[in-house]
């Protein structure tokens, strides 16, 4: 912040040479602020934004140089992802083996894998290029709902390699397939398991499908995916920047977090860099921590806090997922019949993690698949209020992918914030209609309509790398809610375009307490803006994954996705 | 060929005892060299006297024990205790409050090296009923409960008497599947769950259940002379069976083959591997009901009394 000088002290032209003012101009700038909500020209100035208007506007802040580079652009706020993991820049040292098509951090677009002997052979291709016969090779986001057999096997894998161990993460990351080396070394390949994560072949031998991550930590070690699956490394993080600058983002979460120093400290001084592109909120996650630890380190890593690196958040699991089968479920429970799901946490622990967290005015997000999962959360932060009130705590479900109407009315009392994963009915939402619950429930899953009716502030999210990080492309999920099948899954839950531009920008910005600095293009705020190709107000709703994403401009700095 | 270990896991809901129950352990281990994982280190988990060092996720005990945080992912801690400079003499896993440990068991048979003793769940005596039909974690309690080999009635001493037989009236009603113990302070007798010496010197195994005077009387135990050949997996499903009114078997006997085996019994849990050599055959019973005797033993269990068991009769209690 910058202090008032006396008129008569000011050197007028030094202080302009130190704090240059630059007005972009653009085709078009979408503000997300409704009281001016398209302007021409934006003026920054140290990083942050000046004003927002016409040119003529914008002249009164004196000397300036105009940047017409972006005229014939779309400019609108930064985009936030509001839920992420950093990890995924690390994933894509492995091979891609998704169904869809994919960016990856260098732009490469990355051609979906249509069959399981399209797999193969990319998985071949790559083994081609290892020189050491007894080197892991490691596959991401395989998806095998889509292929018309629907399982793999590890005879399937063994003809890449029969030398080196072979895994491949499943896209939900739920499962993982892996070869027969890989079964050998971590000694799984034997009669005799009994394990309902391990199927078995005739020969009584596992099939290489494992489920669980119980099941497949050990043999994921041997497999290539060394060290913490969900940590991001120095390395990582820029790539996972690489991908957001390709998607508009400007920032983004890490969201489930152990932060141990050494992280924390590769953290700081990547984001630090003078051109890292994001800012980037890791929440700690309370798994391993008693309430009064987790509270006492993440105070202390509050006081750790940079613009960019910023950390002092909270991240409760309450449940597990729906298409694992373990999320909590209200009555009915599962449309299959599958028993009820698991806790990852004890209504004690929540509670004292709650109230502790009030009291330190520490924010917290809560994952919760299941609508069960989301009553625990609710009854227990309703109890927490009574005792340690709060008019501006910003408690915000995560997933929430069962809320009800009821439950929105709820958190609405209780000034609670959600963040939809709206991409899950794109990828999974015909196996939830067919399988986990079943075909009502599934309408209404990631009900962004019955919230925003509510006035629950909205974000929506990709859980990247669970599935792609593209604010644009999970607007586009939420608009129009169909399924990869070409199904529309809820008619009634669709949010407008204007809408799920507000969850990308400001709502999301909410959510993470910084809605007084970025989220909108207006005087004050950062300069966070994503440079767009088409104005996606104008295009089809049904085109709004498809506009083009030229860059990022992030505190001001320029990020060409080009040349990122 | 891996030397087996054996691991005990421990379960129950939340300020069941479980912690409690871990330093009781730790303090009666009487030599053996104990490895005790926990979900995380919160709440110090040991008695602080016991603790000697702690280096990142080990904490070094006193006697040779070690304890080791095992966050969410069990599989990498186990090798961190095989990389340690030797291996434990028995591992107990301290579940999480809303985990189930008997899926802490299937995962445990993914891995080679370590033989599943038993699952050991405890139990509030004051909260449990009232826990068991909670909107949120009522299904979670009874399915800890319904997993459980061994149960552990705790807090006892906290109920009158109306209330004690109330509990047990329920617990016979809904989970009768597994033996049960109750106990004050988590104080079971040791050799329940620890590794008791067998054979002509069982009687050493007494020392170690030297603790609490009004604990020990609550046990019986009853040391069987075993010379005679027999089908050793029956045997052990004998012991096990809740009929047979014991909480802890362990010992050595012969197969009809000559080889030797170990049977480990834990509750409802059996299980029968090839003997350390050397061993002498007999057996160690652990009973909560001082009405059973060994002849009722052998006679549940199908094991013929032979002359010479006979004259070791006298021998055969430990109290
Ligand atoms: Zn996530």
């Amino acid at each position: 912040m910058r202090t008032p000088v006396p008129v008569e002290f000011q050197a007028q032209d030094t202080y302009h040479e130190l704090e240059m003012t630059t007005i972009y101009s653009a085709k078009k700038i979408i503000t997300m602020n409704p009281a001016r909500p398209v302007v021409s020209h934006v003026a920054v100035r140290d990083g942050r934004i000046l004003g927002a208007g016409t040119l003529s506007e914008l002249v009164g802040f004196g000397e300036y140089s105009l940047d017409e580079r972006f005229e014939d652009k779309i400019l609108m706020p930064g985009l936030i992802e509001g839920h992420s993991h950093a990890v995924e820049g690390k994933w894509w040292r492995f091979v891609y083996c998704g169904f869809h098509d994919r960016m990856d951090p260098h732009g490469k677009i990355w051609s979906g894998l249509q069959t399981m002997d399209d797999v193969i052979a990319r998985m071949q291709e790559k083994e081609k290029t290892l020189d050491d016969p007894t080197q892991a090779l490691t596959g991401w986001a395989i998806d095998p709902i889509y292929y018309s057999d629907k399982k793999i096997t590890r005879q399937m894998l063994d003809c890449i390699s029969s030398t080196r161990p072979i895994g491949i993460i499943h896209a939900s990351a739920h499962t993982m397939s892996v070869n027969t080396k890989a079964l050998e070394l971590s000694d799984f390949m034997r009669a005799g398991i009994e394990h309902v994560g391990v199927p078995l072949g005739d020969d009584g031998m596992p099939t290489g499908e494992l489920k669980g991550p119980d099941v497949y930590f050990s043999v994921a070690q041997e497999a290539g995916f060394d060290g913490n699956m969900l940590e991001f490394d120095e390395s990582g993080l820029i790539d996972f920047s690489r991908l957001c600058v390709r998607n508009g983002v400007t920032t983004a979460t890490d969201l489930a977090a152990q932060l141990s120093d050494d992280i924390v400290d590769v953290g700081i001084r990547v984001t630090n860099e003078t051109d890292f592109p994001v800012r980037i909120f890791s929440f700690r996650f309370h798994i391993g921590l008693t309430p009064q630890e987790l509270i006492e380190q993440v105070k202390s890593l509050k006081l750790r806090s940079t613009d960019r690196f910023r950390l002092g958040k909270i991240k409760v699991i309450a449940d597990g997922s729906i298409q694992g089968f373990t999320a909590r479920l209200n009555w009915p429970g599962y449309y299959n019949g599958a028993p009820n799901g698991l806790w990852y946490i004890a209504p004690e622990q929540m509670l004292a993690i709650y109230e502790m967290a009030l009291e330190a005015e520490l924010q917290i997000h809560t994952h919760t698949n299941g609508d069960e999962a989301t009553d625990l959360a609710l009854d227990t932060l309703e109890a927490a209020l009574k005792k340690h009130p709060s008019n501006n705590h910003r408690f915000t479900i995560q997933h929430g992918q069962l809320i009800n109407a009821a439950q929105y009315r709820r958190m609405a009392k209780l000034d609670m914030c959600v963040n939809h994963f709206a991409n899950h009915h794109f990828y999974w939402g015909d196996e939830h209609y067919r399988l986990t619950v079943g075909p009502e429930r599934a309408e209404r899953m990631n009900a962004c309509r019955t919230a925003l009716d509510n006035g629950i502030p909205l974000a929506i999210h990709s859980d990247a790398p669970i599935t792609p990080l593209s604010p644009l492309f999970t607007a586009w999920c939420a608009v129009n809610r169909l399924t990869h099948s070409g199904r529309t899954q809820g008619e009634y839950e669709k949010i407008t375009v204007e809408e799920a531009l507000y969850a990308i920008t400001i709502g999301a910005a909410y959510t993470l307490n910084i809605d007084d600095e970025v989220g909108s293009i207006e005087a004050g705020k950062q300069a966070d803006f994503a440079v767009l190709h088409e104005d996606p107000t104008a295009v089809p709703a049904m085109q709004l994954k498809d506009i083009g994403v030229w860059g990022t401009i992030q505190g001001g700095r320029v990020f060409a996705a080009s040349d990122i | 060929m891996q030397a087996v270990t054996p691991v005990t896991i421990i379960g129950g809901y939340l300020g069941c005892g479980k912690t409690t129950l871990v330093n009781h352990l730790l303090r009666n281990a009487n030599g053996a060299r104990l490895a005790v994982l926990v979900n995380d280190f919160g709440e110090l988990p040991i008695d602080a006297d016991l603790i000697e060092a702690q280096d990142g996720d080990v904490i070094s005990l006193s006697g040779g024990c070690v304890c080791c945080s095992f966050g969410d992912d069990l599989s990498r801690s186990l090798k961190t205790l095989r990389a340690l400079d030797s291996l434990p003499d028995h591992i107990f896993i301290e579940a999480s409050g809303v985990a189930l440990p008997g899926a802490i068991g299937n995962s445990l048979s993914l891995l080679r090296g370590y033989q599943l003793e038993g699952v050991v769940v405890l139990v509030d005596a004051t909260s449990v009923q009232a826990a068991s039909v909670q909107k949120y974690i009522g299904d979670t309690i009874d399915r800890q409960l319904n997993d459980a080999d061994l149960l552990v009635l705790n807090k006892m001493d906290l109920l009158n008497d109306s209330q004690a037989i109330e509990l047990r009236q329920w617990i016979c009603e809904y989970y009768a599947h597994a033996p049960l113990v109750e106990a004050v302070y988590s104080k079971i007798d040791p050799a329940i769950l620890l590794n008791i010496k067998t054979g002509r010197n069982s009687r050493d195994a007494s020392n170690q259940a030297d603790y609490t005077h009004d604990i020990s009387s609550m046990y019986s135990s009853i040391s069987l002379r075993m010379d005679q050949q027999v089908d050793v997996p029956i045997l052990a499903e004998r012991l096990s069976d809740k009929g047979c009114g014991l909480v802890r078997a362990k010992g050595f006997v012969m197969d009809y083959d000559n080889s030797i085996k170990t049977i480990q019994v834990v509750g409802r849990r059996w299980s029968v591997t090839n003997a350390p050599a050397g061993v002498e055959t007999g057996l160690v019973c652990i009973a909560t009901s001082s009405e059973l005797t060994e002849e009722k033993l052998r006679s549940f269990c199908n094991i013929e009394v032979t002359k010479q068991d006979a004259a070791k009769l006298q021998c055969g209690y430990f109290d």
